[in-house]
């Protein structure tokens, strides 16, 4: 039964306002440091000034003096309570090298932010007042933070690995072997670029917050986190605190933001509960800023080498890719996984024959660790893709949409079966980039550029452009299989019919901000022929969602939301058996429209959905062996990645004497399939635009040779604000995703994957007339100021 | 130290230590836990309240420097459970989505209307730009305020 074939209402594609707004506006949201927790004992962790250096001693006493201070734990202290150390969850390859990570060090520091000692308190400020007063003997050692100088091997990080190197992965796809080397040497043009992807923090404006409540009888404990995966944090916790998995319970109150970045399973999460534990009594933790600098992952760090072959027309004929990974000091949650979920997409939107060459070396830093950031390589894979596909353009001195026409796998190609063996589900990539030229007036642009940028101009003009996939409703669980991933991809629902015709969704995904419980209410009330209000929706706690792999990676709709209508027909199913008895018909004779079964051609013998939902509840007149109740639950494993796709183009103006850049106009034209409520697909695409701009022109975790990161706060640290991004025009193109019941696709990550390289691309644009052929992000008036200098004094 | 401060109308006494935060006195002491922290630097905005009828942040201020006088958190802008236009142009607008830098980004967004009922599109963008949101792009944000201004 497809939503088109069932459509009953008509509450999908409208602009259903959020459910989710007043509390949230009038301050009665409950985030996780706002719960109210009798009791409960502070924790404050103490982090290491270094980025390398060996802990000699550590002196506690006084700490301990401090009134308020009731116990502080070093790492030595605690090494006994963890039953694992924190988990990586993608050893992506047998022979990965993964360093023992615990909660607090041990023995030695590996980054600025490494736990070193934890403090308990009756309150905050004394937790705080007792990291001074602890007295810790360092002994400083080489710190790396230099990729290439990682890779060299020359200062170990970890001694026991013997190498910096974490791992080498491998993807080579050759129709012949040997076929990439040729294509090489036959090819007309050939292109060799370096890119580099800035480390970024993500910034969720929520700092991380915990609170562990143990049973005092039992042994049974409750983590309130402000985590995008209660569900995984569940059994995770459990396996390393060695607790039964039942006696664990995950909460995830309001959430402020996550971006990958509260995708994880995180050292205070422990200390929270294995202290709560051992003092049977609540603990609790909040983040200050510049601590989620340090000790919150951060995204991206690669520097990628991309090589592209192409025939006299500029149709690409292979791709070489090579990329050292930064890992950062340790493994976190799915960490090494970062760069392979790009792997696949240095290949981009175009008809790339079986010659793809890629490898990823990732190694260590004395940084902190790095993991999954909105798009999670994706935004780094398209990034290079869209940049080269650029300079081939200016190598082959044509108009590079013109190019990416040369290259796009067509519409007729869908379903299209890629290099990679990975099929991609639906798209049409010229009608969306076409759509996005109009809106630009991509002609009218240019002829105002060929007027304004004359010789001595001082304000340039340019135009950027990217087309991109998404690649994502995270995933089909073989193919995880085979990416070694420990886990699968599906997604859970329970849906259920309430006496009174009230219906109740749980759902394993879990929102922090994207609006679920609204979608998910409309999906279900398209479904049941109810009204979205009757519909309500539950989640973010395993004791009322006991099941569900949770949110990030552009998954909750495309696994969790068509779970959730799969769960929906399972009820009408049953609705109609017994709606069949009770109008004693074939079940085949019924129809279902509008909440109503009724006898097709006869719809005067009609029974509402109201009436069997009582009916299934008194169970007075149910069909042998029917049993009570109007429930069902779903797990849905998704037989492909979803591909939603588009083109985002932007006008800027940069002013060559400050480097300066304005952007004029921002178009993002996305497809993600049938859109449940545009209201919120607009947002998603307009917050990650910004935090793609973000990347290209303001962001930067900055660290000293040393180690150190210089922009640990929100003072240094630039997250834009309103008066430095523009507004963005959205459109869309709609191409319904064949492989699931609703269509759709993801839109999570979209924006922030097609925005970097669209800003990046204009810039590049506007100065290509002073000889400015790459431009490093972030673009700051500065970087952009020096690479006009270097341009200008290289055309001496 | 003593200090009596009038939040959302009602008049509170309290001994708070002098380096005491007016943010850490309305969340911990108060218990109006809908003023949020987001950083440690008065640079996000996260925390923004009305005190004496003008936006300020919260963080900045010690409870000490706050005695006497009359503040506004985001609990005491709707009247009689309904919304004060703000919060309705935001809800109308999709003006928020995790909503965590919300009710300092509407207490701005009220005090910037205060100041300038009619504000252009560019004066809204540099009006909130000590509040920081991480979700919206700032796209609907500033329809939300122009819509509540009646300007759009």
């Amino acid at each position: 039964m497809t939503i088109t074939e069932n459509k009953t209402t008509n509450v999908i594609g409208t602009r259903l306002l959020r459910r989710e707004d007043p509390p949230l506006l009038t301050g009665e949201a409950k985030f996780t440091d706002d719960l109210n927790i009798p009791g409960a004992l502070h924790l404050a962790v103490l982090r290491s000034p270094y980025a390398h250096a060996k802990i000699k001693s550590i002196n506690v006493s006084a700490a301990l003096k401090i009134a308020g201070v009731i116990a502080v734990y070093t790492g030595k202290d605690l090494q006994t309570t963890w039953a694992a150390p924190l988990p990586c969850a993608w050893p992506v390859t047998k022979d990965m090298k993964n360093p023992a990570h615990y909660p607090l060090a041990i023995d030695k520091v590996n980054y600025v932010g490494d736990g070193v000692a934890a403090v308990l308190a009756t309150n905050e400020t004394a937790s705080r007042d007792a990291l001074d007063a602890i007295d810790v003997d360092y002994e400083p050692l080489q710190a790396v933070v230099d990729l290439e100088d990682a890779l060299s091997d020359k200062n170990i990080i970890h001694n026991d690995l013997g190498t910096n190197k974490s791992y080498t992965w491998p993807l080579l796809v050759e129709d012949t072997p040997g076929c990439v080397e040729e294509a090489f040497k036959k090819a007309k043009y050939k292109i060799k670029e370096r890119y580099v992807q800035q480390r970024l923090i993500p910034m969720a404006m929520e700092p991380r917050a915990i609170a562990a409540v143990p049973q005092p009888f039992g042994g049974d404990i409750t983590l309130y986190s402000a985590t995008q995966i209660p569900h995984i944090l569940k059994v995770m916790t459990a396996l390393t605190l060695g607790i039964p998995e039942h006696q664990v319970r995950v909460i995830a109150p309001s959430v402020g933001g996550g971006f990958g970045s509260k995708l994880n399973v995180y050292a205070e999460e422990l200390l929270c509960m294995a202290l709560a534990r051992k003092h049977n009594t609540p603990v609790r933790w909040v983040e200050e800023r510049s601590e989620n600098a340090q000790a919150t992952i951060q995204g991206r760090g690669q520097i990628q080498h991309i090589e592209l072959a192409a025939d006299e027309n500029g149709k690409i004929t292979a791709i070489r890719v090579r990329i050292i990974g930064d890992m950062g000091a340790y493994l976190q949650l799915v960490t090494p996984g970062v760069p392979l979920l790009g792997a696949f997409l240095y290949g981009g939107v175009y008809d790339i024959p079986k010659a793809y060459d890629f490898s990823c070396t990732s190694v260590f830093t004395n940084l902190t660790p790095t993991d999954a950031y909105r798009g999670a390589g994706r935004p780094e894979a398209t990034f290079a893709i869209e940049s080269a596909i650029e300079a081939l353009a200016r190598e082959m001195k044509i108009d590079s949409f013109e190019l990416r026409k040369r290259n796009y796998i067509k519409k007729e190609q869908y379903p299209y079966t890629a290099f990679s063996g990975l099929v991609y589900d639906s798209g049409d990539h010229l009608t969306a980039a076409e759509k996005a030229a109009k809106l630009t007036d991509l002609a009218g642009v240019r002829k105002q550029q060929k007027k304004q940028n004359v010789p001595g101009a001082t304000k340039l003009l340019g135009v950027g452009m990217t087309s991109y996939f998404e690649m994502c409703g995270l995933a089909p669980s073989r193919v995880l299989a085979s990416l070694n991933y420990s886990a699968g991809g599906w997604e859970t629902a329970t849906v259920r019919v309430l006496p009174t015709n009230k219906v109740q969704v749980i759902t394993g995904s879990s929102p922090h901000g994207q609006g679920h419980e609204t979608s998910w209410s409309m999906i279900a009330a398209e479904k049941l022929g109810v009204a979205p209000e009757d519909v309500d929706v539950l989640h973010s706690d395993t004791a009322i969602s006991a099941l569900g792999l949770d949110t990030y990676g552009s998954r909750s709709l495309p696994v969790g939301g068509v779970a959730i209508a799969m769960a929906c027909d399972r009820v009408i199913e049953k609705a109609k058996t017994i709606a069949a008895h009770q109008l004693e018909c074939a079940a085949e004779d019924l129809q279902f429209v509008g909440g109503t079964f009724s006898v097709k051609g006869s719809p005067d013998r009609a029974l509402p959905l109201a009436a069997i939902a009582f009916g299934a509840f008194t169970a007075h007149n149910l069909p042998e062996g029917c049993e009570p109740n109007l429930e069902a639950q779903v797990s849905y494993d998704p037989p492909n990645f979803s591909w939603p796709f588009g083109t985002h183009m932007c006008v800027v103006e940069v002013d060559a004497e400050t480097g300066a850049v304005e952007i004029l106009k921002y178009i993002a034209v996305d497809d993600c399939g049938i859109q449940i409520n545009p209201l919120i697909v607009e947002g998603q695409v307009h917050g990650g635009v910004v935090q793609g701009i973000a990347q290209a022109l303001f962001e930067e975790a900055v660290y000293d040779g040393d180690g150190n990161l210089k922009t640990s706060t929100l003072a240094e640290y630039l997250v834009p604000a309103a008066c430095d991004v523009p507004p963005i025009t959205t459109a869309h193109t709609t191409t319904p995703s064949p492989t699931n019941q609703l269509g759709v696709k993801g839109i999570g990550e979209a924006g922030t994957i097609g925005a970097a390289p669209t800003v990046i691309n204009a810039i590049i644009d506007a100065l290509s007339g002073l000889g400015v052929k790459s431009m490093a992000m972030p673009a700051s008036p500065q970087t952009v100021w020096k690479t006009i200098q270097a341009a200008r004094g290289g055309k001496k | 130290m003593k200090v009596s401060i009038t939040v959302n109308g009602k008049e509170h006494h309290g001994d708070v230590e002098p380096r005491t935060l007016l943010v850490h006195y309305i969340r911990e002491v108060l218990g109006l836990t809908g003023t949020n922290v987001g950083c440690d630097s008065s640079s996000c905005g996260a925390c923004t309240i009305h005190m004496n009828g003008e936006a300020v942040k919260s963080c900045t201020i010690l409870a000490v420097q706050a005695d006497g006088s009359n503040v506004t958190t985001i609990e005491g802008l709707a009247k009689d459970g309904v919304m004060h236009p703000m919060q309705t142009a935001f809800m109308e607008n999709h003006g928020l989505q995790c909503g965590y830098c919300t009710p300092g980004m509407v207490m701005a967004a009220v005090g910037l209307l205060n100041e300038n009922p009619k504000p252009t599109e560019e004066q809204v963008r540099v009006g909130l730009e000590g509040n920081l949101c991480r979700c919206t792009g700032y796209h609907n944000i500033v329809k939300s305020v122009l819509a509540a201004a009646g300007s759009k």
